[in-house]
């Protein structure tokens, strides 16, 4: 297989769903609004809580939430994408792709691509508006890199993952099985109070939860001290290196059917 | 009278017959629920905090939430009959327009009293039970079924007016914005933010939680019902006749 047809693959793909998104109300309006609604929700509702004693993160409540939702809008970005991938295979069109497509890796590529674009879409709604919430970012120019690089990393763990399995069951009754997973990993993670406030099962879930890791992270970022760097990273790369695997497994299960 | 029996027969089998209409409506919301008393439980440590425990606090919002999935269902089940043509039939009986409306909305009203018993038990089994004692149970149920009808009243409106179910899915985001814009997470009176606390204050949706919330951890607050249940049935009442006015228009047309 040639270069050319792997780009042309994945662009031409990838020009496609951006277009459907960007063009789609049904499809872009709860991508940029769940976002919104969460972080309107917890930050404008819940910022009293970060006068609890033992909360000691050094921006505002504003800052602490941004710092999840900014995870949220990536990783949704990723689980919208594998929707778009189970719409494509219940009305026929992946079917034809496959059969056109001279290098199907070039749709994996395509779908990575439009859902990279998505995420920044939303990432920077929810980015302005946050700032004229009161966002205080004091992290500089390599914290900022390091918090959308990661955040952009995790969309192509959610894509990944969405994709592998969009194709194995290749039907729109596959959203719930991309969705709840991706739901439980963010919530069960330090969303709200940092981690040592945490109780219960939630705080035993965090504790285990690669996402704790990551969003303690991004939150470090935000304000010029990051924690654990080098661990979040990997812990992500890990994850794209098991869903690589997966999304290929899935890709070879819907050359199968095709 | 026997038509309208029918139809709610049909209406309640229709809806319980399907569990991917009824499963989610209940677990999800306790799932929010589990998460959110855990991950806020801290929160009570915050001054003048209403409860000794946020589960108990939180009960409240699994009520409003089954209620927001009563509307969805309601709604995907108006706009199947339309796009089936059940309703086109239906128009060449003499039934009333609400009798018919209330008859399609009877099995929302099944589920909202499936979903308020299932919280209600969990409430009771992971909470510290009903504060008002057992003498709350028939009117926490009541209000629970006021808001389902407010809610379903509102998806039927929508469907009507639309005429399909991709319409009715796409108001969701509206409903979970009213959801997430008031007391939902913290009383009223621990909200900081101004602007948020204002469209708390003029949010129906608050007082119903408030409403529910009431009989959970204050007992009888007389105020708190009232401005419950007169938010819960003046939307349900609006909705009702906004629905009714949408199907003699629909009908019409036919």
């Amino acid at each position: 297989m040639s270069r050319g047809s792997f780009t042309s693959v994945a662009r031409a793909l990838a020009w496609r769903n951006i277009h459907n998104w960007f063009t789609n109300p049904t499809l872009i309006v709860p991508s940029l609004l769940f976002p919104l609604f969460f972080f309107t929700a917890f930050a404008g509702g819940l910022s009293r809580v970060d006068s609890i004693p033992g909360f000691d993160y050094e921006a505002n409540y504003t800052t602490w939430i941004y710092g999840f939702v900014l995870l949220q809008a990536a990783t949704f970005g990723g689980v919208f994408t594998g929707f778009s991938v189970a719409r494509d295979f219940e009305s026929g069109f992946a079917r034809r792709l496959m059969l056109g497509a001279t290098n199907r890796g070039g749709i994996v590529a395509g779908y990575w691509l439009s859902a990279l674009v998505r995420a920044a879409a939303t990432i920077t709604v929810v980015t302005v508006v946050a700032l004229i919430a009161g966002l205080q970012v004091t992290g500089g120019g390599i914290d900022l890199i390091g918090l959308y690089v990661l955040a952009f990393l995790l969309n192509t763990v959610a894509m990944l993952f969405g994709t592998g399995v969009a194709m194995r069951l290749r039907t729109m009754q596959a959203g719930p099985l991309i969705q709840t997973p991706a739901f439980l990993l963010l919530f069960l993670a330090p969303v709200w109070l940092p981690y040592d406030l945490l109780t219960g099962w939630v705080h035993a879930a965090a504790a285990v939860n690669p996402l704790t890791l990551v969003l303690d992270t991004e939150r470090g970022f935000l304000v010029g001290d990051p924690t654990k760097v080098l661990p979040a990273f990997l812990v992500v790369l890990l994850l794209i290196a098991v869903t690589v695997v997966w999304s290929r497994g899935g890709l070879r299960s819907a050359e199968r059917a095709a | 009278m026997r038509q309208v029996l029918l139809l709610a027969q049909r209406s309640v089998i229709r809806t319980l017959r399907q569990p991917a209409m009824v499963f989610p409506s209940v677990f999800f919301p306790l799932l929010l629920l589990s998460i959110n008393s855990s991950g806020l439980n801290s929160a009570t440590r915050l001054p003048g905090f209403p409860a000794d425990s946020y589960f108990q606090f939180a009960i409240a919002i699994p009520f409003i939430q089954g209620a927001l999935f009563s509307a969805m269902s309601a709604g995907t089940n108006v706009a199947n009959d339309i796009e089936t043509g059940f309703l086109n039939r239906l128009s060449l009986t003499p039934l009333r327009r609400v009798a018919l409306m209330l008859g399609q909305l009877t099995g929302i009203l099944a589920l909202g009293l499936i979903q308020a018993g299932t919280f209600l038990l969990v409430g009771i089994a992971f909470g510290d039970g009903l504060a008002a004692g057992p003498g709350g149970v028939p009117v926490l149920i009541l209000l629970s079924l006021t808001i389902s009808l407010a809610f379903g009243c509102i998806g039927a409106w929508v469907a009507l007016r639309t005429g399909n179910g991709e319409a009715v899915q796409g108001v969701f985001p509206l409903f979970f914005a009213a959801l997430f814009l008031s007391s939902m997470s913290l009383p009223r009176n621990l909200i900081e933010t101004d602007w948020y606390r204002t469209v708390a204050t003029y949010n129906p949706v608050s007082y119903m939680i408030e409403g529910i919330r009431s009989l959970f951890i204050a007992g009888w607050d007389g105020e708190a019902l009232a401005l419950g249940f007169a938010c819960a049935g003046g939307v349900a009442a609006i909705a009702m006749v906004a629905a009714s006015m949408a199907l003699r228009t629909r009908m019409v047309r036919t």
